[in-house]
């Protein structure tokens, strides 16, 4: 028998009642969004096991904070998408707007199509796989955590960045300060091969990927720092 | 002086701090950075004076008559705003800045007198959510340590924006004070020498940041009061900004605030004076029929009851204090003179905040030092200090017969220098005149 799914309506019900239930100590289950219409801040705050889709575009912040859900959002999602995620999995099938994966601490984030600029910028430990390209400072001051691009990558990957590690197939069109190409050994391809299972890409080459992470010059302030 | 040779004469210009800090910069290469405020003299509290009661006002008897001292902050839309004993609460020092005992005194002496503490750059501490009874979390640009389950914990939900100290500057914590334990909180690699975002990741302009307040309303259930924090720059501008942007409180930290490292030429020559920040911030209040309604909180170099007082009649509902809190502490104290000056530095100078070698244990990650601060001792003192800064404010407030801190107005004040007056919008001592106000 299925799991009783229990759907909300955003054309009819406040947002603040939708995410107040999501909120409920006891919930489980699955839970369907319907009508988002590109709102802000849906399923915001989740701290549960449970299954939720959101059945069109969202607008900023969906699925911000996200604690150990898996939410599907079946459109396009707005400015920072599942920011600050803590665990579990967000899945965009669409496009990503400014900013997707910001500062997340864990889980997994997948992003069916393509993200824009800052895509995991300041993230703190989760992994990003983005099914196209990603816009200009993607991985910027990014601390730990994985960030994967089948497509391209904008001006500026990786700026500052500190210990996340950085996975592109295709081209980068500029490396940001202190971000270098770094040597691809077995445990990264390993690793690679990992994360694109989880998103559902288990045809992809690890070996044709590259991989690039921090120089970590620019770990001790020096006057001949150059940014 | 060193010399006795009165035919000397130092240059104004280039004075002996000045020729010391060409010659350290063409040592090292490196500018100077370090802990604290402006140093440099600047208009404050201190050029206002308070019209008390006489023939044609009415004084409330000092130690007999009520003079409340409560606020109440984040009415605006919080389902539950902080109600505060006395407007003098603490402001936002990171654990990372500060060491885990000096977090958790300012959590105890807070606690005590009925007031808030406020988190920093870094996250929470158990220690500090265990002591304050009120507990303020900064949601800062860095994001280090921001986690949902904090967020909840809090009492409140500072947005910072930036600080008085370094408006437009992000957080820099040296490798020095990234322990183990820091490091673990920022997610940063032990011994680096942090330095934060000076913008928030995932906003921009003040149309984001209603959405991203809506947000953190969504995530907390519209509980906990929501404050968004600036350093004074273009404050009329800024504090409105924050109330379209849907704040509950707007808290205005001028140029005197203090920091725990950042260079002293952002420090000295970026930002506004406390004082000049304030009528900005209340006019701009006002005139969205605001004022009141959106709390005001002001910081940058409050130290008395007396700045207490002159902060709340220009229209302040609460200020912030943190240098002082920290000398209340016990930063800077004279006991550890020797230590100082082993430093390089004296007491009543000290300012290597960043170095992590503080002498009295509070600005520091070393265990052998941290040690010296007794947290229990450390929050007797603070909530003493915090005391006594309420009863200041309230004998000033009873000399101009008001029954609450709140009832204090400009009206009450007058400035001692063009300056300050023009600052503060009141009229000179002695006179009608309202420098930038009036034609005369």
């Amino acid at each position: 028998m299925s799991p009783h799914v229990t759907t909300y309506d955003l054309a009819t019900t406040p947002l603040r009642a939708v995410n107040q239930a999501l909120h409920a100590p006891d919930l489980e289950g699955e839970v369907r969004i319907e009508h988002p219409l590109g709102a802000h801040s849906v399923a915001v705050g989740v701290n549960a096991p449970v299954k939720i889709t959101i059945a069109g575009h969202v607008g900023y912040y969906a699925a911000g904070m996200s604690q150990q859900a898996e939410i599907v959002i079946e459109g396009n999602a707005g400015t920072g998408v599942a920011e600050n995620m803590m665990s579990g999995t967000v899945v965009v099938k669409g496009n990503a707007s400014q900013a997707a994966g910001a500062t997340a601490h864990g889980g997994l984030l997948v992003i069916d199509g393509d993200a824009a600029a800052r895509c995991g910028i300041s993230m703190k430990g989760a992994d990003i796989v983005v099914g196209g390209s990603v816009g200009h400072s993607s991985a910027f001051m990014a601390q730990a955590g994985r960030l994967v691009v089948r497509g391209d990558a904008g001006d500026g990957l990786g700026d500052s960045i500190y210990e996340t590690r950085i996975y592109v197939r295709g081209t980068v069109r500029s490396l940001g300060a202190d971000c270098v190409a770094k040597e691809m050994r077995p445990e990264h391809l390993e690793e690679l091969a990992g994360l694109l299972k989880a998103a559902g890409h288990v045809h992809d080459d690890p070996a044709s990927y590259t991989r690039y992470g921090s120089a970590r010059k620019l770990y001790h302030f020096a006057a001949t720092n150059t940014y | 002086m060193t010399t006795s040779n009165w035919g000397l004469r130092e240059s104004a210009t280039f004075d002996r701090a000045t020729i010391a800090a060409i010659r350290n910069a063409a040592e090292t290469g490196i500018y100077d950075i370090r802990g604290g405020g402006a140093k440099r003299s600047l208009p404050h509290f201190d050029d206002l004076l308070f019209l008390g009661a006489s023939m044609s006002r009415y004084p409330l008897e000092g130690y007999r008559e009520r003079c409340d001292t409560d606020v109440l902050l984040g009415t605006r839309y919080a389902k539950f705003p902080l109600h505060l004993a006395t407007p003098v609460t603490v402001a936002g020092m990171s654990f990372g800045a500060l060491s885990g005992r000096a977090k958790e005194a300012l959590g105890r002496g807070a606690s005590e007198v009925g007031t808030s503490t406020t988190t920093g750059d870094g996250g929470m501490t158990a220690e500090e959510r265990g002591q304050s009874k009120h507990l303020v979390y900064q949601y800062l640009p860095s994001r280090y340590g921001m986690n949902p389950d904090d967020l909840r914990k809090a009492d409140a939900i500072e947005v910072v924006l930036g600080q008085g100290a370094k408006p437009g500057g992000g957080g820099m914590l040296l490798g020095q004070k990234i322990s183990e334990r820091v490091a673990g909180m920022r997610t940063l690699p032990q011994g680096i020498d942090q330095r934060s975002a000076s913008r928030h990741p995932d906003w921009t302009g003040p149309d984001d940041l209603a959405i991203k307040i809506g947000e953190l309303r969504e995530i907390t259930d519209w509980e906990k009061p929501v404050y968004v924090k600036v350093g004074a720059t273009r404050t009329y501008y800024d504090v409105k900004l924050a109330c379209h942007a849907g704040a509950d409180v707007v808290v205005v930290d001028g140029m005197q605030g203090g920091t725990a490292a950042t260079q002293d030429v952002f420090i000295e020559h970026v930002g506004i004076p406390t004082l000049a920040a304030i009528p900005q911030a209340v006019q701009a209040l006002q005139e969205l029929g605001l004022h009141r309604k959106v709390q005001l909180i002001v910081s940058g170099g409050i130290r008395n009851g007396a700045d207490v007082a002159k902060a709340m009649a220009l229209g302040a509902d609460a200020v912030a204090i943190g240098s002082a809190a920290l000398i209340a502490l016990g930063d800077n104290d004279p006991r550890y003179a020797a230590e100082y000056e082993r430093l390089g530095s004296a007491a009543g100078f000290y300012d290597d905040f960043q170095d992590g070698k503080d002498p009295a244990g509070i600005t520091t990650q070393d265990p052998d030092l941290a040690a010296r601060l007794d947290p229990v001792e450390g929050g007797r003192r603070l909530a003493n200090f915090i005391r006594v800064m309420t009863m200041e404010a309230q004998t000033i407030a009873r000399a101009c017969g008001k029954a609450h801190l709140q009832h204090l107005e400009p009206e009450d004040l007058v400035g001692v220098s063009i300056e300050a007056a023009a600052m503060a919008r009141v009229p000179l001592a002695g006179t009608s005149w309202v420098p930038g106000q009036s034609g005369l």
